[in-house]
Parts: C-alpha cells; structure tokens; sequence
C-alpha cells in the first residue's frame, strides 16, 4: 500500500541524516515513539516531537531507554508503528528488549546512531563499533536485520525499508547510522505519497477461535493481532508454543527458536540489500558501509588511477550478511579490503565466508573520525601487489 | 496416621463450574503457584471485580512483569502480556498510549515494581498515566527462592538476608502518594471482599491507580521466618490488620509483626496524561493539533 499522505513531507529539503531519518519514519507510518536523549541521535525524536502533534499521533519521552524501549513494543501490540532512537550506551540498555521483540516477532525499529565507545566513550564523534552488538547482543539464539545508510537520503529510503522488512519479517531492525551519517546535511527528496510504498501489518483473518498467535504462515512469519480486537491473545518472552503458551521443553525451544533465524533467510542473499560497483574485472574488493563506504569511494578512485582494479561492495544490509555473494567473489578476486571504523567487526563476516580462498585485510579505526582515503588506498595498493 | 476426610454437605452438580471459569485460561490450569500462596486469592478478587464492573473484557489488558505474580497475565483470558522484569509499567505505557480504549491493568509482584522496576513506577506516577497497577507484595523475591525485595522488613531472614535484613525497606503507598499516583489503598489478601471492591473501583477511576495487597508466601517468607502456613498468615492479617482509610501513608509502614494499616489512603483527581498531552497541545497549535491515531490498520 502506499504512504499515508499526513506523514509524507513531500518536496526537495536540506536535511541532516537525523532529520531524514525523521521524516523516513513518519512517511513508512510511525506515528509513536519513545524515546531518551543521547547524543548524537536526539535529532531524531527531538524533530518527531515537534512533527507528531500535527500529523496525528504520540512521541512520549521515558524515563531511561530499558523503558522507551519496551514502551514501543507496548504500542506496537496496541496496533501502531512504532520506533526509538539512540545510541551506544543507550543501546546497550536496549538490548534486553531487542531480545523480547526478537522472542515476541514484535515488528519495531531501532535507530542507533553510532558514536565512540566502549563505555560513555567519544558522545559527540563517529564509530561503526556497534555493528557486532546489533547482530549478538541480547542473550540467546535469534535474527535482527541492520541497514547501513549512507547518507542523509539514504536515511529517508532506508528508514521506510527498515519499517518495511521489520513489518514483512515480524523482527526488530536496527537503522545503524553512525554521527557523521546522521549530523551530514544534504539534499533530501522526499517522493509524494503515493510513490512510497509501505508494508501493511499483517494481520490475521481467522476468526479468535481459530487463531493461533504464533502458528507461522509458509514464510515461517505467523499473522499478527492488536490488543482490543477480542482475540484474548498471550505474549510472553517465555519460550513458548504456537498458542503463544510458555512451554519449557526441548522440542517447542528446538522449534520456535531455530525458526526466528529461518524466518530471516530468504533475506541473507538474494534479496540482501548492497551496492556494487566494478565488480566484474575486480582483483581487490572494498567491502564497506556506512560512512565509511563514502571515503572508501575515494580510495577506490584513486587505485583506480593508478590501474589497479578495485571494485566496491556496499553492504547496506549488514545482518543478514550476504554471505553467498562475498563467498562467490571469493573464489574469483585476489582480495577484500575492510575498512570500519572499530577494530575489527564485520571484517570477521568477510573473512568467514571467503573462507580462505581470498586474502582479508582489515583496515581498522578506533572511532572519532572517518578514515583517511590514503589508508584504505594503502591497504589496496598492498592487497594488488 | 489420621486421615482427614473432607464432608461435602451436598451434590456438586455434575456441570458445575466456578463463575471465574471464563476470566481464566482454563487450558492452562493447574497454574504454578504454591499451597497457601495469594496470589490465587487475588486473581479470584480481580475476576469478581471484572465480573462486578461489568467490563467489555475485550477492552481490558493485562501487562505483568516477571516472578510469581508476573505469571498472572498468562493465566488471565484477557489480552495479557508477560513482559521483561520490571518493565510492565513502560511496556503498558506505550500499550495505552497507542489504544486508549484499553482498559490496561499491570499486575506484578513487588520487586518487580519496586526494584528493578521503581524508576518506571515513580515515573508513571508522575505523569498519572491511565493504568491500574495492582501490586501483589509478598515481602520477598519467591520465584527465584525467597531473597531480599526493597520490601522485606527489618529482621526478617531471606536467601541472601540469612543473619537478617538490615536495609530500611520501602513503604509502598506512602512512596506512590509521593509520586503522584491518583489513587492508593492497601489491603491483604484475608480482606477479599475490600479488595474486590478496590479492583472495581479503580477499573472507574482515571489516572494512575495503585492498589497494594499484601500476600503470604508460605514456601519461603514463611518458612524460614517460622510464621507457619497460609492459614496462618490468614490469622496473622486477622489480627493485626486495621482499617483506616484516609490515614496519612506516611503512617502506613510495615515491619515484620506490626499493625498493617490497610484501607484507602489516598483518591483524587488530577488530570491524566493524555488530558495534559491534549490541553497543552490544543493550546500551543490550536486548530493544527491532530488527535493521535496511533493505531492504524497499516
């Protein structure tokens, strides 16, 4: 279906990735969210605040992010889209709750701008260092998707797809900005809305007595109900069975947790979300995201210049991680460079599924500013040597 | 060894049910609690109060948290929601905000609400947010083996109290007064035709309604404090129990043998929430403030 026009800002603006991101959750259909200020993703709810009072809905300001960040998941199961925004720290606090809306098939969003850490770490400057905790960090065995905008445009489009998949798939999606991303200012499209397509909840048509809150359909994806509607349903973040009952045995674990990762597979390749460029003659990769991928195309350039063949892949979906296309271009190029700015996260990822059969060179930063091009350049020149 | 054989003075008739039967999921009796626990006996009087209020059941949720009373929303044939420890209160929040339609009911234990879950109380207090929160206050963790709450009075020994507690501990009513809440009572669970009345009468009431019920936990609490079995603790709230509503909460402490003040302390009306989130909007768009639709069928 497509946009609900009262959220849809369309026109040409000047926005900064946080703004867009903004006005990318009102236009996918958001009309909650909680939220706790941290730098540097406050612009995100500070511009839902003023926005939400005329397009008709709710932005509630929670006592710390344990709480904001259930309270969406309250609202989702109340019928609304719903999101929050934050960023390390306050992510770290999320991840209790990242694993109820994994275990409960919550559709819900959440933004992490990302900034230095460990700890209260770099408040104000740049890091891609919470990209590992985004996949693995709440307890036990479950999927999340991330997407990995580039730029304040990206914040836009992405942060639709991200309600969108979160929608279709029944799972929490991370939107992992980092600060250059969401502080950049640039020109920001937004389409009228009847360009913009937005996934509808699904929600069951079976009648209450026929209904089983998480009998999955074909797609592994069980329908969904809303509070209010007579179906006097059960959630739990209990291990539980498709009646939504808690259900402490081997089988209905060995079931309902192996299926919140199957679920998510059909996502890991072919529909994966990337950018590429140059692939075909490429003797050494880049694989980035993020704002890394911007000086990334510098460095691609400039090796470029000096004949050797560089190609660029642009993971815009991190998790799932496209494995089987870093794993067929394993087989045919020389090497993957990796810059992040961390010390090493998704590089583990490329070098798993090259397995071997491609040298993996990490270019690592430990966060507070992007790279310089010369470094990645650097570290291709010595990859194609 | 002496039989007890209990005399039924007439014929249960063989289609007879209890009248609480369709307030229950029935499906998922026995439920977990122990011999001589209230939670039970609470669920009972909340079923009543339902029953007495003649609520659309379908409009009524219910949101705990995690332990012994967390497992209330499991049990309840409502739309009802087991939530992590300590975030029922936000978790409803969010639920109400976005369907205020819904009656939303959060049942949970008190070291769910009080403890890991206090800063969310004081705050929901604070912003009188339309929920009815019923506290089952047991004096201790039990679900995971009788250890110090922020409610277990001094002297008392728990799993990780065993030369006693020491702490000062909370007193409940007094500490939601303090936040804002709009309505407080307190009671046990030998007073159940009060407390059913109480869950009748907030499930009327706007704003944020607190009700605390004191429980006996027998496997634990009890136990190890040598204060016998559930009828025991029945004796117990008998005897030391006294009525006095209206009595300032200040004056409404708990120690381990003391007088338990019960009754209701505090009901009056502040605007809730959503009243405030609408004035102050109305007032600062005026004709450009659109009410919330947060639910939507997208």
């Amino acid at each position: 279906m497509h946009a609900d026009p009262k959220g849809v800002l369309t026109g040409v603006h000047f926005l900064d990735g946080d703004h867009a991101c903004c006005e990318g959750t009102l236009a996918a259909g958001a009309r909650f969210s909680a939220g706790y200020p941290i730098t540097p993703s406050t612009e995100v709810v500070e511009r839902f605040a003023w926005r939400i009072p005329t397009v008709g809905g709710i932005f509630i300001q929670m006592e710390d992010e344990l709480a904001a960040s259930i309270a969406i998941q309250g609202a989702v199961w109340g019928g609304a889209k719903a999101f929050t925004v934050t960023s390390g720290p306050g992510f770290s606090l999320m991840m209790e709750h990242i694993g109820y809306a994994a275990m409960t098939e919550t559709p819900c969003v959440f933004v992490n701008v990302q900034r230095g850490g460990p700890s209260t770490g770099l408040p104000t400057l740049p890091a891609q260092a919470d990209m590992m905790q985004a996949r693995w960090g709440s307890h036990g065995d479950y999927a999340i998707i991330a997407l990995c905008p580039n730029s304040p445009q990206e914040c836009f489009d992405l942060t639709i797809q991200g309600f969108n998949l979160s929608e279709e798939f029944r799972v929490p999606v991370m939107m992992m900005l980092d600060e250059c991303v969401g502080h950049m200012t640039e020109k920001v499209v937004i389409p009228e809305a009847d360009q913009i397509e937005v996934t509808p909840r699904r929600y069951t048509k079976l009648p209450p007595e026929e209904f089983h809150l998480f009998e999955p359909r074909e797609d592994l994806v069980p329908d969904m109900v809303k509070a209010g509607d007579g179906y006097r349903f059960h959630v739990t973040g209990l291990t539980h069975d498709e009646r939504g009952y808690p259900s402490m045995n081997v089988e209905t674990q060995d079931v309902q947790v192996r299926r919140l990762q199957d679920k998510l597979k059909p996502l890991a390749n072919g529909r994966a979300l990337c950018e590429t460029e140059n692939l075909d003659d490429a003797e050494v990769v880049v694989v980035s995201y993020g704002i890394t991928s911007r000086v990334a195309q510098r460095a691609i350039q400039l090796a470029r210049a000096q004949g050797i063949r560089a190609g660029k892949f642009r993971l815009i979906s991190a998790w799932p991680f496209p494995e089987q296309r870093i794993s067929d271009l394993a087989g045919r190029v020389k090497a993957f460079v990796v810059p992040e700015i961390n010390l090493g996260q998704m590089v583990h990822e490329v070098a798993r599924a090259a397995a071997g059969r491609a040298a993996v060179i990490p270019v690592s930063h430990a966060g507070g500013s992007v790279h310089n091009p010369d470094a990645i350049l650097k570290a291709i020149v010595e990859a194609a040597r | 060894m002496n039989q007890v054989t209990l005399e039924i003075p007439y014929e249960i008739p063989v289609d007879a049910h209890n009248p609480v039967e369709p307030f229950l999921r029935m499906d998922r009796m026995p439920h977990i609690w122990c011999p001589g626990c209230g939670i039970g006996t609470t669920v009972n009087c909340f079923t009543r109060a339902l029953l007495d209020s003649k609520a659309n059941l379908d409009k009524v949720a219910v949101v705990s948290g995690i332990g012994c009373t967390g497992r209330v929303a499991g049990y309840a044939n409502l739309d009802s929601f087991h939530t992590t420890h300590g975030r029922a209160l936000p978790f409803a929040t969010g639920l109400k905000l976005a369907n205020p339609e819904l009656q939303v009911v959060v049942y949970s234990g008190d070291g769910d609400l009080f403890a890991i879950g206090g800063n969310h109380f004081i705050h929901a207090a604070r912003r009188n947010m339309d929920l009815k929160v019923i506290c089952v206050n047991n004096l201790t963790y039990a679900m995971t083996g009788g250890q110090t709450a922020p409610t277990t009075p001094d002297h008392v020994i728990s799993a990780t109290s065993p030369y006693g507690v020491f702490e000062p501990s909370f007193n409940l009513v007094a500490l939601a007064e303090a936040a804002g809440a709009s309505y407080v009572a307190r009671w046990t669970t030998y007073h159940v035709k009060q407390l059913s009345r109480s869950m009748e009468e907030v499930l009327s009431k706007k704003g944020f309604c607190f009700i605390e019920v004191l429980s006996p936990c027998p496997t634990l609490y009890q136990r190890r404090n040598k204060m016998g079995d559930g009828l025991d603790a029945m004796k117990f709230y008998k005897q030391v129990s006294k009525i006095r509503h209206g009595a300032p909460t200040s004056e409404c402490a708990l120690t381990k043998s003391g007088e338990i003040v019960v009754g209701k302390f505090v009901d009056r009306d502040r605007p809730d929430y959503l009243e405030l989130l609408r004035g102050q909007m109305t007032e600062s768009l005026g004709d450009r403030y659109a009410e919330p639709e947060v639910s939507c069928s997208c």
